[in-house]
């Protein structure tokens, strides 16, 4: 069922692609550092991407995924010394149950819409108090996992490997992201998304795939988080639970296409590129970085209301008059 | 082949079926009659399991219906084609046609896409085009293509001609026989009361939540009583 391309969505692919090759080349720490940086946020706005973008669920709380990925993985490593990769399990499954539990909740109740929004914004909020207030989670001070690089704690010394690590897992993510598309299961969420009466009516159980989508998502935000916490080594409440993170996971897909493949990492890439470059121009103001991304928001909601992926596809042969899909 | 006794049912503490009782057989074509706000939604919504009666049995083919989920009454072999053509507007023609057969007969898709196709020539010209921008008569048909996709046994209509011009109408009805002739037993809710009674076998009239007649379209067609009611003749 794979559709071809357009040529401007294969030119848009090809510049991605080379520019994450080229980083290999360019040996500058800066660049790597950025792009890593980029790429967790990618696997984050792919997590956003199941919900958002598919199934047309759009949450305004993915850090409540993200943290507690991330929280759990550090929880277990300082305060039980358990094996990283076991605690990047723990923390990819209990990411999942956490959407999935809100997802229950809020759908049983038939929340919806904006309403949606607000409850996963509602529950990011507890979630960050919670993690602030509770000893067991560090508190105010957060948590330090002790440094020990080696490929047993996930830690890598040489940043080379680390990015081709992080690479790899947005490429897996992204193979996943692109079976769940072209599944049955991505089928659902999109017939969920364009009229749930309907999708109801055909004996679709919306109740199900939603609540599915959201932990599929929270296996996803939790992988990022617990991704942010192996290269930094340390987190706290505001780092894990904070808006910004929710804002930074639905406005890389937004701007890339929501409910594409490659939207959400192109998207991220760009947005990425933009705040770095104005840091960079305009000497490091704080905060800059997000009053470009809503401007670039805005202008991506006016005029490419499918994003990068939805804007490339009009463009060359098979070039799609709608491209909806891509 | 479906049983519905003394089903009341309502929303929250709104009580809109009073207590209903009907029946369809195999391959007939049944008009439920009424004007707006009397229950005919209801009804349909109580058999494709959106609403739980509060009160009755309804048994299909001997199974009963009560309590089992809508994607599980879609198994069994109804589907509902809901009022006011939901459409999944942004999927192509064809995508909307092959989400109908994935909670059922998905083995013989592609077999059925023809069928259907073959019934609504004018689905097959569009197939590729975004569903959205299918005039209103083209996503009716189109809506109930999708729910052919699942080859009912008992298809659900409600309000088909909602909204058409009157050739489109005339159209729809042809294609409400066309369908039944390939042996689908078809509930159609109306509020065309003299076209739907030239293609249904039987009919029920429907008035405050209570069945106020029964019985063969062609004796109802000529009811003093029914004309008063819907025509004002």
């Amino acid at each position: 069922m794979m559709k071809l391309n357009s040529t401007g969505q294969v030119v848009l692919i090809l510049v991605a692609v080379a520019y994450l090759l080229g980083v290999y080349f360019i040996s500058s720490p800066v660049w790597m550092g950025f792009t890593i940086n980029a790429l967790i946020v990618a696997v984050l706005a792919l997590s956003w991407n199941v919900t958002g973008g598919f199934g047309g669920l759009s949450s305004f709380g993915h850090a409540v995924l993200y943290g507690t990925g991330a929280y759990t993985s550090a929880i277990l490593q300082v305060t039980y010394g358990v094996n990283a990769w076991v605690a990047l399990v723990a923390g990819i499954a209990m990411a999942a149950a956490v959407g999935g539990f809100i997802g229950a909740l809020a759908f049983r109740y038939g929340v919806k819409g904006s309403y949606f929004a607000l409850v996963t914004l509602a529950f990011a909020e507890v979630f960050r108090i919670c993690a602030a207030s509770f000893d067991f989670a560090g508190g105010g001070s957060g948590l330090q996992l002790k440094l020990a690089p080696g490929i047993s704690n996930i830690q890598f010394a040489d940043r080379t490997v680390l990015y081709t690590f992080l690479l790899a897992i947005v490429v897996l993510v992204m193979l996943l992201t692109a079976w769940i598309k072209y599944s049955r299961f991505g089928a659902y969420l999109v017939a969920v998304r364009e009229n749930e009466d309907a999708a109801r009516a055909l004996g679709i159980d919306t109740y199900r795939i939603k609540v599915l989508a959201m932990a599929v998502s929270g296996a996803f935000g939790g992988l990022a988080g617990v991704l942010y916490l192996q290269l930094w080594l340390f987190i706290d409440s505001s780092i894990a639970y904070g808006s910004s993170v929710s804002i930074e996971a639905l406005i890389g897909p937004i701007i890339g296409g929501a409910g594409t493949v490659w939207g959400p990492v192109l998207g991220t890439l760009g947005l990425h590129l933009i705040g770095e470059g104005a840091k960079t121009l305009l000497s490091n103001a704080p905060g800059l970085n997000f009053v470009l991304y809503a401007v670039v928001l805005i202008c991506a909601l006016r005029f490419m209301p499918n994003g990068l992926v939805g804007l490339a596809g009009r463009i060359g042969p098979f070039a799609k008059k709608e491209s909806k899909d891509a | 082949m479906l049983e519905i006794s003394g089903v009341r049912a309502g929303y929250g503490s709104m009580t809109v079926l009073q207590g209903v009782d009907m029946s369809i057989k195999a391959g007939e074509i049944v008009a439920l009659l009424g004007s707006n706000g009397v229950g005919k939604t209801t009804l349909n919504n109580v058999i494709s399991g959106f609403i739980r009666p509060n009160a009755g049995t309804l048994t299909f083919k001997g199974v009963p219906l009560t309590g089992k989920k809508p994607a599980d009454i879609v198994a069994l072999g109804i589907a509902h084609v809901p009022e006011g053509r939901k459409i999944f507007p942004n999927l192509s023609v064809a995508e909307n046609l092959s989400l109908g057969a994935f909670r059922r007969a998905g083995a013989n898709r592609k077999q059925n896409f023809e069928r259907i196709c073959a019934i609504f020539p004018k689905l097959r010209q569009r197939l590729n085009q975004s569903a959205g921008t299918l005039s209103g008569g083209e996503q009716q048909m189109l809506a109930i293509g999708r729910g052919l996709m699942s080859e009912p046994e008992l298809l659900i209509l409600d309000e088909p001609s909602l909204g058409l011009s009157p050739i489109m109408v005339e159209e729809m009805f042809n294609l409400i026989t066309k369908i039944n002739a390939e042996g689908v037993a078809i509930l159609l809710v109306e509020q065309n009361v003299m076209q739907s009674l030239a293609v249904a076998g039987r009919a029920y009239v429907i008035e405050q939540g209570r069945f106020v007649m029964e019985g063969a379209a062609a004796d109802l067609i000529s009811d003093k009583q029914l004309r008063q009611a819907y025509l004002g003749m």
